[in-house]
């Protein structure tokens, strides 16, 4: 079997189709920034701790500097772009703005997209439990407090 | 940091996988999940010439019932995510079960995989330790001897040191159904929740009648690899399962750490102690409550 260290990949990102040619090295978060130019994921850690770079992919949210870009050939990708684009994460982004529940804003894409799995899991859940489920994201500004506010918010209206 | 740069190749089959790892003669990895493998990259901890990709490997995949219903089989590529919500391992495997909230965040168990953890044998995870405790069989395949099976308890030699070879992928664990009488406990000790554990205890627990059977303690970010503490279940075989039993098991796990093994003995002590206590009153208030 061929080994390589460049790869010809296809990758639909936020429902659009593109072909990519990228070093095997590259990680996704790297290449969505880089190369297709998608810089709403931001890169904090690189070592998979803080979940700023935190992506979507084929339906389920995962460190996007912990998977290669040669490893999501063929896969679906969702940035914070699509997920603004498409309104699914209007309800989420609306609460937080209402709460403060951000201050620099760096931690916020990967903190809406973790927040978003969690309200689209239909969970009926306490606030130690969503603290639990945003244990793989930090924030450095807010103290977490408002980020849960924002999040149980929207729970308790999609439960209602 | 990036990774640094390496090959790549993704095959499809479990037998295209082992010839790759059997032909190749330079620093070889395997990517499952790579929750550890990517990160010790990025960090420039570990390093590979050629990453064999087994993602797209379907065979791999899948949680199942073995045939004679003695079994829970676990795939190389099930994710943590799957084994939390698995109906099969929450009936018949309900120590993994427990220990699943513990491990890693969100994100990380929608990629991490129970083999991956099994065979990188990080001190500090979970599926080690539930592995010692149950002694599951890990199921390796390779070029030269096809498919061999090893129990964990022969498994973990050391810090990261397996009885895997290199020209070997885990391709499935087996976890032992659970039987009547068998009740279970785990709980670890850790500074955020979903991190690697300080310490960790889990206990499967076999009553006979109104006594204990035989009891499996181990204490996990202990030592270089989880332990299984003999004495402890010496101890413990033919007695009632009372808090003062508890107590006393408690204090025999914390006594076993080897100084040599952590810098700092009195808290790693103190911590088993607690955690270890905290498990076996629960496990044996529950045994009480069967009877």
């Amino acid at each position: 079997m061929q080994t390589k260290n460049v790869a010809d990949i296809t990758v639909t990102i936020n429902g659009q189709e593109g072909s990519f040619s990228v070093p095997v090295r590259r990680n996704l978060v790297d290449f969505l920034r880089h190369d297709v130019g998608l810089t709403g994921s931001h890169v904090g850690c690189e070592s998979g701790i803080c979940g700023a770079c935190n992506v979507r992919v084929d339906g389920v949210v995962v460190r996007g500097c912990l998977m290669f870009a040669v490893q999501a050939d063929g896969c679906v990708v969702d940035t914070i772009e699509g997920i603004t684009d498409s309104g699914e994460a209007a309800a989420l982004q609306q609460a937080f703005l209402e709460r403060n529940a951000l201050q620099c804003g760096y931690c916020t894409p990967g903190m809406l997209m973790t927040g978003l799995e969690l309200v689209q899991s239909g969970r009926t859940v306490t606030r130690d439990e969503i603290r639990e489920e945003l244990s793989g994201n930090f924030c450095r500004c807010t103290g977490y407090h408002a980020i849960v506010d924002a999040i149980e918010h929207v729970m308790e209206r999609c439960t209602k | 940091m990036k990774a640094p740069d390496f090959n790549y190749c993704c095959p499809k089959t479990a037998e295209e996988a082992c010839g790759l790892l059997a032909t190749a003669d330079s620093d070889v990895r395997i990517l499952a999940g790579g929750q550890s493998l990517v990160p010790a990259m990025n960090l420039r901890m570990a390093s590979a010439d050629l990453l064999i990709d087994i993602n797209r490997i379907e065979a791999f995949k899948g949680i199942t019932l073995s045939e004679d219903g003695k079994w829970v089989r676990v795939g190389a590529l099930v994710r943590h995510a799957e084994v939390a919500v698995s109906p099969l391992i929450a009936e018949y495997v309900p120590l993994v079960h427990k220990a699943m909230r513990y491990v890693a965040h969100p994100a990380v168990r929608n990629r991490g995989t129970s083999c991956g953890s099994l065979a990188l044998a990080d001190p500090s995870a979970e599926m080690p330790a539930c592995a010692m405790a149950l002694n599951a069989v890990l199921v390796l395949q390779s070029k030269k001897d096809g498919v061999r099976c090893v129990p964990a308890r022969n498994f973990f030699f050391g810090l990261y040191d397996t009885a895997r070879r290199d020209d070997e992928i885990l391709i499935e664990v087996r976890w032992p159904c659970s039987s009547q009488g068998s009740y279970t406990g785990f709980d670890e000790l850790s500074r955020r929740h979903g991190d690697f554990a300080l310490v960790g205890i889990a206990v499967e627990c076999q009553l006979k009648g109104s006594r204990i059977g035989h009891l499996n303690v181990v204490s996990f970010g202990t030592g270089p690899v989880p332990r299984l503490s003999e004495r402890a279940a010496e101890i413990a075989a033919g007695q009632p399962p009372t808090q003062q039993l508890a107590h006393q098991l408690a204090a025999q796990i914390a006594a076993e750490i080897d100084p040599d093994d952590v810098a700092d003995v009195d808290i790693k002590q103190r911590q088993a102690n607690a955690i270890a206590r905290r498990v076996l009153v629960q496990v044996f208030q529950e045994c009480a409550h069967a009877n």
